[in-house]
């Protein structure tokens, strides 16, 4: 079959299984999960053959296109349904769908106690399905389709267990700021339509040049807009903490490596607005930044080991917004670390997911201590993603965080001093916190009681972990050896023209001082938990106090947003009722005197709005008769 | 007699069989009535596919006089915008027929009533949209108030009466400022060619300024109560917490576009400069009824008053894209008040349903439904996605629409109206949590999910709205040629993208 013609079915084979899940009800309950995890591995196939067949064709011709079917077409305003795989797209099309299927694997067994495990995996094929769309849609407008529908199927999974009340609060929640975001590329899209006339990725970056600045800049800043509210940046990133009340195989998919990524994928996929508007790329290096040390110091203090992950998966998408900001290369060192990211986040939340569902559902760290020796393959598996994240060479983060280290500082004056300066405070703090969790969960004194027989995971579990886990060890070096990622993403990015003659720091000067800032926060985690104490301590300083709280983003949306909303909302309900409908209501009295005085010449309403009638119809046409005399 | 002649009396026939069954059997009744409707639906259906699309103009035209006197004639004939409107009016009706079988039953008057009443509505329903003359769409436009009067004091819930006495009020209000206007316009037509109330002719009329603007406030208030726009809307939360769901959903999901859609076939086409000398203050409205409808629906604690502020919201939309003047703004507005058609009539169906089986519409009574009755529940989630916009169903389209279309020439009010899109992520999900989420609370343990019938009524809506989400090309292709007629109409066109090549 035609390499072109395959694309569709990346979408269509789980968003078919997704609705017969859904439809056929309890009768697919034995076999449903089998389906949904077959059509996922599917997906993974073609994407792999395309993949095979986009390396073997030349540069110019590896980007594919399917026109489905006109969608909306109305004046100059035509959009198809259109689909584009071209470098970047198949790099998100393998890591979605080879992340993808091995978490289908591995809930068939973490879901199986679960009654409702059909309609997790038809949710699950239904987010393949939808971040498919997302990166494969050849327009902006294609794109906010798979970008809702992400946000759908984000929604139904973060409130799987909705009974819980939390839960389905921490669902909304997620929802509901991810829209904040969708207004952002709501009006990106109005921006580029009447800038451009297009809403296509290709027509804007045709137009882009003929651009005002100011044009671009509102372009770029809406952009960033919808980036943060998908990837929890800086000011819309607290929901995804809540978000882990999802089952954990989602936290690793959606919440870890794919969907909380996009925000990478849309700013990379604009790169032209974002290259030709500087200020536009200030703001995206400030998100980045101040939400890479917003998630690392919020993953200090967290003692639930999903929400320190979580918190960390904030930081990590923060180093790739940053990136994304830092010109042509950074692009390309963003889609890296994601990749990376993608192999070594998603195999801790797998871990995570692992020793909870030895310990019986406990996350609460300080009830863990020593699983390394009841758990040897998590704790081995979730090590290697730990030297991973901590950029110790030669795992993968060292290739990738390194690279983003190295050219933020190489920006350049005091942007490069504030930039390097954050991502290597960066580096030491993440240390520290993922130090923190390996310490507290898996080598510090047992605190569970005996109650716990905590024991290792099945093999549909840790053979997905196992698998991740050597993608945390070799994928950087594999994507990086003679720049191989950066050289295929070239002709998206223009990564090739790097700016050479500005590098003040050699990359092995960086590798040294971002180990050093390593080691340092390794050290101290090491030496403050030599003992943990099974309760938290409560006498701590302001600054745990404020980590604890999330830095207090809770409270300040509530304060700012929540509040005074509800006051409006009671306040224009007050109005309604007592002053439109007053003035209304006195209008009424008025003539209700009046219908009441009718009614008693005639004997009801029926009549008397009859009457009306009649004498309405009379004087028109007695209005008209002696007008036309 | 034209195609649109015979759909209209098709549920007048229909009516005149209801009328001689006998009282007693209330099921053959409600079979006749629903045979009649899906005849009608057939019938529509056959129509559009009759249809050309290519064309912007009037089609099965067709005109008789009527009080010579006075040039008033039965004149008819539909362009696309009417068109996709009747569509979706004959092919509600038997959705509400099927969906509401029972509801009709412990209402102050027979069931027969009930489904003679519910059939004239719908041969005026059809009426409305298709009449060309300005007479008959005013008689049309009246008449209609009665079977709806009673439809709602008779069959309805709670303060039924009073409920149909203020939409009574409301509308007859209305109603006088229009005729004082269609006789003004009539008395305009006789001094320039002679007495004309077809709506051709007038448009060709030469009217001076002020008595343009005089007249085209006259449609306009008629048409703003009708929609409703704010501050014109409190009728129809009293209204929609009062009917039946069938009546809900007819009187907001239909009889409330005869609002929007006179704005287009009327107040533009008749007064083109008036039209551009208040649409500022017009699009302000729009705004307003945009956030106030989705703040008001945020905080109420009744559902059906809840669906009714979100349509207060999405009429704002749909008038925003109207006054927008663009091809995107009012296509997108037509195909709207076609979505909204729908994704009402789910959200009043099923809201119904809930309420018929719990005995409360209050939205604390309810929790924990997704856990009792799944199929229900599902309904329900969808129809507020629907109601929220999501991309992949209809809604999606038409909102962009309107929101793309007024961009260009109203960017502030475009970005108003964006942020509506939160306000109305919270006005859903807020309900959905507290009826569907959460511990099955006292009181819904035991409510039993749908039957069949109830199945098969809100199946082809659901289809409706997903099918057109990605596939909206024929009702837009239908809709686009007559925008086009519109806006050369009244002197407009489309912005040209500023850094296009």
């Amino acid at each position: 079959m035609n390499a072109n013609n395959l694309i569709v079915f990346l979408i269509a084979l789980p968003l078919a299984s997704s609705a017969f899940l859904l439809l056929s009800g309890r009768k697919s309950d034995k076999w449903g999960h089998l389906l949904a995890t077959a059509v996922s591995a599917t997906t993974f196939f073609i994407g792999a053959y395309e993949f095979f067949q986009m390396h073997s064709r030349s540069s110019a011709d590896r980007p594919l296109t399917q026109k489905l079917f006109e969608w909306i077409s109305v004046g100059n305003f035509q959009v198809n349904a259109s689909l584009l795989l071209d470098q970047l797209s198949i790099c998100f099309v393998l890591l979605i769908t080879g992340v993808g299927t091995l978490i289908h694997i591995y809930s068939i067994e973490y879901m199986s106690h679960d009654q409702n495990r059909r309609r997790f995996f038809a949710y699950l094929n239904l987010f393949i399905a939808a971040m498919l769309l997302l990166v494969l849609g050849d327009s902006y407008l294609n794109l906010y389709v798979g970008w809702e529908g992400v946000g759908l199927a984000s929604y139904l999974l973060i409130g799987f267990w909705n009974q819980k009340p939390a839960y389905a609060t921490a669902a909304k929640k997620a929802f509901v700021a991810n829209r904040v975001g969708d207004v952002g590329l709501s009006l990106a899209i109005m921006i580029a339509f009447t800038q451009f006339g297009t809403v296509s990725f290709a027509g804007v970056k045709d137009g882009a040049p003929h651009a005002s600045p100011a044009a671009l800049t509102a372009l770029g800043a809406m952009l960033l807009l919808a980036a943060a509210g998908k990837s929890a940046q800086f000011p819309l990133q607290s929901w995804l903490g809540d978000a882990m009340a999802g089952p954990t195989p989602v936290s690793a998919l959606i919440h870890a490596a794919t969907m909380v990524t996009a925000g990478v994928y849309l700013i990379t996929r604009s790169n032209f607005v974002f290259d030709a508007s500087p200020t536009a790329q200030v703001m995206v290096v400030s998100v980045g930044a101040i939400t890479l040390l917003f998630g690392a110091i919020i993953g200090t203090a967290k003692d639930d080991i999903k929400k320190a992950l979580a918190a960390s998966t904030m930081s990590q998408i923060g180093y790739m917004i940053l990136a994304t900001g830092l010109g042509p290369v950074g692009y390309a060192f963003a889609i890296l670390h994601l990749l990376t990211h993608g192999f070594f986040k998603a195999g801790m939340f797998l871990g995570a997911g692992s020793v909870m569902h030895g310990m019986d559902d406990e996350v609460n760290m300080r009830r863990y201590g020593g699983l390394a020796k009841a758990m040897p393959i998590t704790a081995v598996t979730f090590g290697l993603g730990y030297l991973a994240i901590l950029g110790v060479p030669p795992f993968a983060g060292f290739y990738s965080k390194d690279k983003i280290i190295e050219t933020a500082l190489n920006a350049g004056g005091t942007k490069g001093i504030l930039l390097g300066g954050a991502t290597l405070l960066g580096a030491a703090i993440t240390a520290f916190y993922m130090t923190r969790v390996v310490v507290l969960t898996f080598t510090s004194a047992k605190r569970w009681d005996d109650k716990a027989h905590p024991h290792e995971s099945p093999i549909l579990m840790w053979l997905p972990m196992a698998i991740l886990a050597i993608g945390s060890v070799a994928s950087g070096f594999l994507l990086s050896s003679g720049s191989a990622l950066v050289n295929w993403l070239q002709p998206i990015v223009n990564a090739g023209h790097h700016e050479h003659g500005e590098e003040l720091l050699k990359p092995l000067v960086v590798s040294l001082l971002a180990l050093a800032v390593v080691a340092i926060g390794v050290l101290t985690a090491v030496f403050k938990y030599r003992s943990v104490p099974v309760q938290a301590p409560e006498k701590v300083s302001v600054f745990t106090r404020a980590a604890r709280k999330d830095l207090y983003q809770d409270s300040f949306n509530e304060a700012v947003l929540m509040r005074p909303g509800q006051k409006l909302t009671s306040g224009l309900i007050f109005t309604d009722n007592k002053i439109i409908d007053g003035i209304v209501r006195s209008f009424g009295a008025v003539i209700a005197i009046t219908s009441t005085s009718m009614r008693k010449i005639q004997n009801g309403y029926v009549r008397s709005y009859a009457l009306i009638m009649v004498l309405g119809v009379l004087a028109l046409i007695a209005t008209v008769w002696l007008v036309t005399l | 007699m034209s195609f649109i002649t015979v759909l209209g009396l098709l549920p007048l026939v229909g009516a005149l069989a209801v009328a001689f069954l006998p009282k007693s059997n209330e099921k053959l009744t409600k079979q006749v009535a629903l045979a009649t409707s899906v005849a009608v639906a057939l019938v529509s259906i056959l129509m559009a596919l009759k249809f050309n699309t290519s064309e912007g103009g009037f089609q099965f035209v067709e005109s008789h006089q009527w009080i010579a006197n006075f040039h008033i004639n039965y004149a008819v004939g539909i362009d696309g915008i009417a068109l996709t409107l009747i569509l979706m009016t004959t092919i509600l009706v038997p959705i509400v027929f099927l969906a509401g079988w029972n509801e009709s039953e412990g209402g102050r008057w027979s069931v027969k009533t009930f489904y003679i009443l519910l059939l004239i509505l719908e041969t005026m329903m059809i009426g409305v949209f298709a009449a060309t003359d300005i007479f008959l769409f005013y008689v049309i436009f009246e008449a209609m108030l009665i079977p709806v009067y009673f439809l709602i004091g008779g069959y309805g819930r709670g303060a039924r009466a009073a409920a149909a006495m203020k939409f009574l009020l409301y509308s007859l209000f209305g109603g006088l400022l229009m005729l004082a206007a269609v006789i003004g316009l009539y008395v305009i037509s006789t001094n320039q060619i002679g007495g004309s109330f077809d709506l051709t002719q007038l448009s060709h009329l030469t009217i001076d300024k002020p008595t343009q603007n005089w007249l085209f406030l006259g449609f306009f208030i008629a048409f703003a109560i009708k929609a409703p726009l704010w501050p014109f809307h409190t009728w129809l939360p009293d209204a929609a917490k009062a009917g039946t769901a069938g009546t809900s959903t007819l009187l907001l999901g239909v009889l409330d576009k005869i609002g929007t859609y006179g704005m287009i076939r009327f107040c533009m086409t008749l007064f083109p400069d008036a039209t551009k000398t208040f649409t500022p203050v017009i699009i302000t409205l729009a705004v307003i009824s945009i956030l106030y409808g989705a703040f008001l629906a945020i905080g109420q604690k009744d559902i059906n008053s809840l669906i009714a502020f979100t349509s207060i919201s999405h009429f704002g939309f749909i008038t925003l894209g109207i006054f927008a003047m663009t091809s995107q703004g009012i296509s997108g507005a037509a195909f709207y008040m076609v979505n909204h058609g729908f994704s009402t009539a789910a959200l009043f169906l099923v809201s119904g349903w809930m309420i018929k089986r719990r005995g409360s519409s209050q939205i604390a009574d309810f929790g924990g439904l997704q856990r009792v009755s799944p199929v229900m529940a599902w309904s329900f989630f969808l129809a507020g996605m629907s109601a929220l916009a999501l991309p992949g169903l209809s809604s999606f389209v038409s909102e962009f629409l309107v929101l793309v279309g007024s961009f260009g020439k109203y960017p502030v009010a475009a970005i108003l109206g964006t942020t509506g899109i939160v306000l109305a992520a919270l006005y859903v999900l807020i309900v959905v949590q507290r009826t569907l989420h959460g511990e099955t609370t006292p009181g819904n343990e035991s409510l039993t999910d749908l039957n069949l019938r109830e199945k098969i009524a809100i199946a082809p809506v659901i289809a409706i709205l997903v099918v057109l989400g990605f596939f909206p090309k024929p009702v837009l292709h239908a809709i686009n040629p007559t925008t086009a007629v519109i806006m050369q109409n009244v002197g407009v066109s489309d912005p040209v993208a500023k850094a296009g090549k």
